[in-house]
């Protein structure tokens, strides 16, 4: 054995960082110099993959936002703020973003109140309840563009399920997917069979969470259940809330795929939504910088978003 | 809950609503699922009755073959089985690495750039997809395996819950590994990992599902029918010319297109759940 090796087989590499041992085919190299080389072989793919097509691509994106750009070889210009002037005092950014922000609101509220009813009936010892946690579950992993279908034959005016159901209690459905009405209600409602059962899951975790003890005394001192879910329970399932609402609503902000395989941002621009405008605007009518303009806004939208929730949570997680 | 002071009948009567209640709220989730199935196997003239008629007559399984024969859809499965398996391979193995340099070596700037790695979560695809689109397209890979998996070949969240993971294990186990000499190769993939296993199921059952159900980055990257994934693809059945309003057909494509992932679920129900309920609590 090399003084070397043996050198390495009893002492702690972390106080002999000046020590100089053999390193396979690069000759003599200290252990920190095998640490740092181990750090950049192992980061290398990620940060790589990270830096071209996220980091760099942000902001290539943004200067592709200050051109006009048309996806082709054609000879392109340098227009600095038109785009941004276009999208906003046109209709588009308003149109765009109140159809993202309707549907996220009530989407997130929905499933947010949905969950938390169904995990509070599924907290109790009742028999069969981790069969029906399965199945509340399960749509939350279907691939959503399959489940678009799905829905679209749901929303089938005559014979859909929704429609059907809905005539039973002698509610003349409307065209779901063709009423510009309904196109986003319908949507609102898809996504939210979707997610309550998530939302449930995490609202069990939380309430499992809540200490027996706390709810036993007050029950003892004479609280009756709505003053134990309202001043209790409901309390401390604050930051369970809180999270739910800041992942739900930044989550449903980036909804694509309902609206690309159900409505395609009709009828009449009533589910017309940043991701799908984004999508339009550059790969369906090429217009580049424009599309860029648009989702740099939906960037900027998106981290201001994250930050205001991340400062409220100071206030809204209490007990 | 004031058990103690409530009658029996009372709690009886409670306990029936809450069984009614559970019931009744599965029933509905279900239902759009169960109705799919059945959609699925009906024919033609079954579908436009009234008032609706639930079960059909006869299964039929004819539908199932007109679906798989209307697209491509041996060759959807083959890419998105591939593309989806590769990506979980390469996401288990470099969140690993990952995790391990943040987790155990310290140098100038290492939380700098993990805070830069946290930012990729926080950069939507829609906003990157028109560079990554250039990029791709110069270096040809437009329409490739290529487009499909490269891009995806590092997950943030596979490093966070990696890291998570490994800052947890004892350092007296890691230090007697160290002194024994066990170098960075063999601490991570002979130690470290194989203590970790519930986390690596975890990740290999969302990534391998997330990347399966993945429709805007296919839509743009792929453009030909050889290459498409499955959910783009499905899609593409509604626009056969024979095929528009023939829903029992249109639903059997789209049971072969869910069947795999829900079976998936149901088998590894407890790696999905549980890792909502975990990144619930850890706030991720």
């Amino acid at each position: 054995m090399s003084p070397g090796s043996m050198v390495r087989g009893y002492l702690p590499r972390r106080h002999l960082t000046r020590l100089r041992l053999p390193l396979a085919g690069q000759g003599l190299a200290t252990a920190r110099q095998q640490d740092l080389l181990t750090a950049v072989l192992f980061l290398l793919p990620s940060v790589l993959v990270f830096g071209v097509f996220t980091h760099f691509g942000l902001m290539y994106n943004l200067y592709i936002s200050l051109t006009n750009w048309k996806f082709s070889g054609a000879a392109y210009r340098w227009v600095g703020l038109e785009n941004y002037d276009k999208f906003f005092s046109s209709n588009a950014f308003a149109v765009v973003f109140h159809n993202t922000a309707y549907y996220s609101i009530v989407t997130v509220i929905a499933a947010l109140i949905l969950g938390l009813a169904l995990a509070l009936l599924l907290n109790r010892p009742l028999r069969g309840r981790a069969f029906a946690r399965t199945f509340l579950f399960a749509p939350y992993v279907t691939t959503l563009s399959a489940a678009a279908m799905l829905w679209l034959w749901l929303y089938e005016p005559r014979f859909g399920l929704v429609n059907i159901i809905l005539g039973w209690v002698g509610i003349t459905g409307p065209d779901w997917m063709g009423s510009a009405q309904w196109a986003m209600p319908g949507l609102i409602l898809m996504n939210v069979w979707r997610t309550a059962g998530y939302n449930m899951v995490i609202y069990l975790a939380g309430l499992q969470s809540i200490p027996e003890e706390i709810v036993e005394a007050a029950t003892i001192d004479g609280a009756n259940s709505w003053q134990v879910f309202s001043r209790i329970t409901l309390p401390l399932l604050s930051p369970t809330t809180f999270f739910l609402i800041v992942t739900g609503i930044i989550a449903s902000f980036k909804v694509f795929t309902a609206v690309a395989v159900m409505t395609q941002g009709g009828p009449l621009d009533s589910t017309q939504v940043f991701t799908y405008f984004i999508y339009q605007q550059g790969f369906m009518f090429f217009r580049a910088g424009y599309a860029a303009t648009v989702s740099t806004v939906f960037f900027v939208l998106l981290l201001l978003l994250t930050l205001a929730q991340l400062r409220l949570q100071r206030h809204w997680v209490h007990y | 809950m004031a058990l103690a002071t409530t009658s029996r009948s009372t709690r009886k009567g409670l306990d029936l609503l809450g069984h009614a209640l559970m019931a009744l709220a599965t029933l509905l989730i279900v239902m759009p699922l169960v109705w799919m199935v059945l959609t699925a196997f009906k024919s033609a003239d079954e579908l436009f009755l009234m008032p609706p008629r639930w079960l059909p007559a006869a299964p039929k399984w004819s539908n199932f073959m007109e679906a798989w024969r209307a697209l491509p859809m041996a060759r959807f499965y083959f890419n998105t089985a591939l593309v989806a398996t590769a990506v979980m391979l390469l996401q288990l193995v470099n969140g690993a690495l990952c995790a391990y340099v943040f987790a155990r070596i310290k140098f100038f700037g290492s939380n700098l750039l993990f805070l830069a790695f946290l930012s990729v979560m926080m950069i939507p695809n829609q906003v990157t997809i028109i560079p990554a689109y250039v990029v791709l397209s110069k270096l040809d890979w437009i329409d490739t395996y290529w487009a499909l998996i490269i891009p995806h070949l590092s997950s943030v969240f596979a490093i966070f819950l990696y890291r998570q993971a490994f800052l947890g294990i004892p350092r007296e186990l890691l230090d007697a590994a160290v002194v024994d000499g066990a170098g960075h190769v063999r601490l991570l993939f002979q130690i470290m990992l194989p203590l970790v296993r519930p986390v690596t199921a975890t990740l290999a059952v969302l990534t391998f599902t997330w990347q399966w159900n993945e429709y805007f980055w296919p839509l743009i990257v792929t453009n030909s029918m050889r290459m498409r994934t499955l959910p783009v693809g499905l899609v593409f059945l509604r626009a056969q010319e024979n095929l528009w309003g023939n829903w029992h057909v249109l639903m059997a494509g789209t049971l072969l297109v869910l069947a795999p992932i829900l079976v998936l679920f149901l088998i590894a129900q407890k790696q999905f759940v549980l890792s909502a309920a975990r990144s619930g609590l850890t706030g991720m």
